[in-house]
């Protein structure tokens, strides 16, 4: 591989390995303050316990979140010193805003975990809460950059030269409302669905245990709203990559040729030196009328771009063929849930439910990944979309092989860590004689 | 003052702070590994307890720092990133190692091999970063950062490397100072122990670091000898280093916390104050690495509205855990002292 792939490698499985941990660090919170204001508001020990096991989840995802956070903050220099140099200045807002949401989750989140009975309850449950909005409120700056990214904004370009910055107008480009909104919504599906399919699994140990009850209650309200609401979301997304990155919503549609009234290709392989994508299945006018809401709508292939634009259709196509797929799924599984409690009026328990619920576990965080590849992916050639390319913005430091195979050697061994250590802390249910036991 | 200067103002704020605080922390680290003798468990629990619930909020400021510095001066973030390829590498390594090991060791079995393999790992991971840190610092002000074709390793030389150990020697003695304050005892004993003799490393590493920055780091040296303020400067940096070791002799250990953590600002502050108006010398200025000005404006306006809400939940954080260094009331607390 050259310095450039080693570097895009090593950026992408750094952003792939932190985006688990920031994810959790966006919703776990949010459980977290559910079972103990359930624990504050009915007394029952299940919910205290619950909220117990979460926080010491909480501790170890944290602090894995943050180390590996600052590696990326770094390695934004490391590794595209040049992109740096250019959109330092422009994107700093949301960089340095979304600092002090650190601060804030940091600092509350030391009063949280290591306060128990040295703050009121209140005061403990309060500074849960503002550990949950600082963590949405991070993702919402972060966010922000990422969007820029996608669709440059807030300064002029004179001689590959930005002048006139304007910081301010950087920091909201168009797009970025729905950007933001699917992944806030992505946090908490991914990670709502995760909790509840360990629960789940759980429950289907032993259907009676409060605590699993307790917990599954929990992550179906929040993985399962925001697991409804995500289609939505992501017809806003594709819309948005219509209008601002052709090129891009082609290549995850591995759209070839220019069409009215364009199908939507189900499945299938792009095959790039012939311009068609083989072995989908069609669904007429289907692209037309998702991206434009038109049945008749003109939708550029790739062909009508210059071929030094494409990113990689195949990778882009396939990992969007993953997103929805996946997010499909699991918004059904979370419409069954809803319409059985609709219904019933209780927890929805079925052993056959259960078995969704634990098969749907891992599904939002690779949904997740395979989103940020589309919008990664989907973005190359280019860092900045239309203004620097990925080529311009690489170090010239060489060796880059070196620190690439020692990162993922040692995001293996943190990860691995982490969930061996999550597994003792959380998953194992209390003794049924113990405070759970009652329901 | 210009924008630009009040942002490098605000930056070796963050520094010092971060030194004080973070600082301690690695300084911590640093006295796990020398923990020895019969309380050494005891040690290391006291330790433990200072660190936990403050290190994720101390470690803010670097990123702080980070920020600031590529949304001000991005070219020299740029050149920084690229010349101390190898040294930040090492620090990141360090940084990642100390946190995930620190936590690793809280949650993992209490067996003795489980928690002496991540002690291991925690502690020297709590020397490598800041003597990194102090070797980035170094090879800054040595005025020769740009090896733009002398491969990874041209950073190794003298100065930075004393530099390096002079930081790690300085935050050890500021940890063993803190904690004579938060403990009691036979352990606060130790710990003044500890203090004393790292006290004597800072002051050894110092007159190597002054001598060596004379032909290394000449312009620096310039700073701290030939300005109006460097007598002054240098006065107060003595009295301080003095008035902290005469009160952990005295055991007046408030009062040592007090003149270490002046120590420590004021060697922060001299080298500021030394290499102004360089960030990397000889290359960027704070003027000729600014970015435009309105960034700058609406950066110190984002400083400023943060600052405003972080004072007081900073201030809350520390009343509740600096009060006094014990295990917390309600045994049940997630933490430590429980899980076995
Ligand atoms: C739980 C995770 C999850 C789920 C269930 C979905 N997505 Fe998604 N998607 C993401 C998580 C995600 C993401 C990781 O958060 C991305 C990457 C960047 C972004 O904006 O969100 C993303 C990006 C992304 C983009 C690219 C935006 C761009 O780069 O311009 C589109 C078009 C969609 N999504 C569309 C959808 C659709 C139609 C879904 C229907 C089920 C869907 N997503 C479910
Ligand atoms: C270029 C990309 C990114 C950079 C430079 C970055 C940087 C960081 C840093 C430095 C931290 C540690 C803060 C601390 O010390 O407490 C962190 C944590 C966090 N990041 Fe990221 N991050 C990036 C991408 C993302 C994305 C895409 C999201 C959200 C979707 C996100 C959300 C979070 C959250 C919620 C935390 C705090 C939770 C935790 O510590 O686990 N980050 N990030
Ligand atoms: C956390 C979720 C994210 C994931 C999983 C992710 C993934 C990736 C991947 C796979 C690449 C390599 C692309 C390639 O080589 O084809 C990449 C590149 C990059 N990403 Fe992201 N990304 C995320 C969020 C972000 C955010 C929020 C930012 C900006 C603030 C960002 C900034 C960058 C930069 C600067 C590069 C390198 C230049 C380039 O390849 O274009 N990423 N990312």
């Amino acid at each position: 591989m050259t310095n450039l792939q080693y570097a895009r490698w090593l950026m992408g499985t750094s952003l792939a390995f932190h985006i688990l941990f920031a994810a959790v660090g966006v919703a776990l919170p949010l459980l977290m303050i559910a079972a103990e204001w359930r624990h504050l508001r009915t007394g029952r020990p299940e919910f205290l316990e619950l909220t117990r096991r979460w926080a010491k989840g909480a501790a170890i995802l944290f602090a894995v979140g943050a180390v590996s956070g600052t590696v990326i903050s770094f390695e934004l220099g490391l590794l595209w010193p040049a992109f740096m140099r250019f959109a330092g200045p422009i994107i700093g807002m949301p960089f340095s805003l979304e600092g002090f949401a650190f601060f804030a989750e940091a600092i509350f989140l030391g009063n949280y975990l290591h306060g128990w009975g040295r703050i009121s309850p209140r005061a403990h449950l309060a500074a849960g809460g503002i550990v949950a909005a600082a963590g949405a409120t991070s993702a919402f700056f972060i966010t922000l950059a990422n969007a820029w990214m996608n669709h440059p904004a807030g300064f002029d370009l004179v001689l590959g030269r930005a002048t006139n910055v304007d910081p301010i107008a950087a920091m909201f480009p168009d797009g970025w409302g729905p950007e933001v909104v699917h992944v806030l919504l992505s946090s908490y599906a991914a990670t709502g669905f995760a909790v509840a399919g360990i629960h789940a699994l759980g429950m289907l140990r032993d259907r009676e245990s409060a605590f699993h009850r307790a917990a599954l209650g929990i992550a179906l309200v929040v993985g399962g709203g925001a697991a409804l609401l995500q289609p939505i979301s992501g017809d806003f997304s594709a819309r948005n990559a219509a209008r601002n990155q052709p090129v891009k919503l082609a290549a995850m549609e591995a759209h070839f040729h220019t069409q009215r009234g364009a199908p939507l290709l189900l499945g299938g392989i792009p095959d790039v030196e012939a311009g068609v994508t083989r072995h989908a299945v069609e669904v007429p006018r289907g692209l037309s009328l998702l991206a434009f809401h038109d049945p008749q709508a003109e939708v550029r292939g790739l062909l009508a771009f210059p071929r030094a634009t494409w990113p990689d259709p195949l990778r882009v196509h396939l990992a969007f063929q993953v997103m929805v797929g996946l997010g499909s799924a699991m918004a059904l599984v979370a419409a069954v849930g809803a319409a059985s409690f609709l219904r019933r009026r209780r927890l929805p328990d079925a052993r056959w439910f259960l078995r969704a619920v634990a098969l749907a576990g891992p599904a939002g965080f690779v949904a997740l990944e395979a989103g940020w590849m589309v919008t990664e992916w989907g973005r190359q050639p280019f860092t900045v979309w239309g203004v620097m390319r990925t080529a311009e913005s690489v170090t010239p430091v060489p060796g880059l092989a070196v620190p690439f195979w020692g990162f993922l050697a040692l995001y293996l061994l943190l990860g691995a860590v982490t969930a061996t250590l999550l597994v003792r802390q959380i998953v194992h249910a209390p003794r049924p004689s113990g405070p759970g036991a009652g329901r | 003052m210009t924008p630009a200067d009040a942002v490098a103002g605000v930056m070796v704020i963050a520094l010092v702070i971060y030194a004080l605080t973070a600082g301690a922390d690695f300084g911590g680290g640093i006295l796990d590994v020398v923990a020895r003798g019969e309380r050494s468990r005891e040690q290391r629990e006291a330790i433990e307890r200072a660190i936990a619930p403050i290190w994720e909020a101390n470690h803010v400021w670097l990123i702080l720092v980070l920020v600031l510095l590529f949304v001000a001066f991005p070219a020299a973030f740029a050149d920084i990133s690229t010349w101390m390829f190898v040294p930040i590498l090492l620090l990141v390594i360090g940084i990642v190692l100390r946190g995930a090991a620190f936590t690793f060791r809280t949650y993992d079995l209490h067996t003795d091999a489980v928690q002496r393999r991540w002690g291991r790992i925690f502690s020297a991971s709590s020397v490598l970063a800041p003597v990194m840190l102090g070797v980035i610092v170094g090879a800054l002000a040595r005025g020769d950062a740009a090896p733009a074709d002398r491969g990874w390793f041209a950073w190794v030389a003298p100065f930075p490397v004393v530099t390096g150990a002079f930081a790690a020697s300085l935050f050890t003695f500021l940890a063993a100072v803190y904690l004579t304050v938060e403990t009691e005892g036979p352990l606060r004993e130790d710990f003044r122990r500890r203090a004393l003799g790292a006290g004597a490393a800072v002051f050894a590493l110092a007159v190597a670091t002054a001598a060596l920055s004379a032909r290394q780091a000449p312009l620096v040296f310039r700073g701290l000898t030939g300005r109006w303020f460097s007598a002054p400067l240098q006065g107060a940096t003595a009295l301080a280093a003095i008035t902290a070791l005469g009160a952990l002799q005295g055991r007046w250990f408030r009062l040592a916390r007090l003149a270490a953590a002046a120590q420590v600002s004021l060697i922060v502050l001299g080298w500021a104050a030394s290499q102004y108006p360089w960030i990397v010398v000889p290359e960027h200025t704070i003027a000729s690495a600014a970015s435009p000005r309105r960034t700058l404006l609406l950066l110190l306006g984002a400083v400023g509205l943060g600052m405003l809400f972080l004072a007081p939940a900073l201030w809350v954080l520390l009343r509740v855990f600096k009060g006094r260094n014990a295990p917390p009331a309600d045994g049940a607390a997630a933490g430590p002292t429980i899980l076995g």
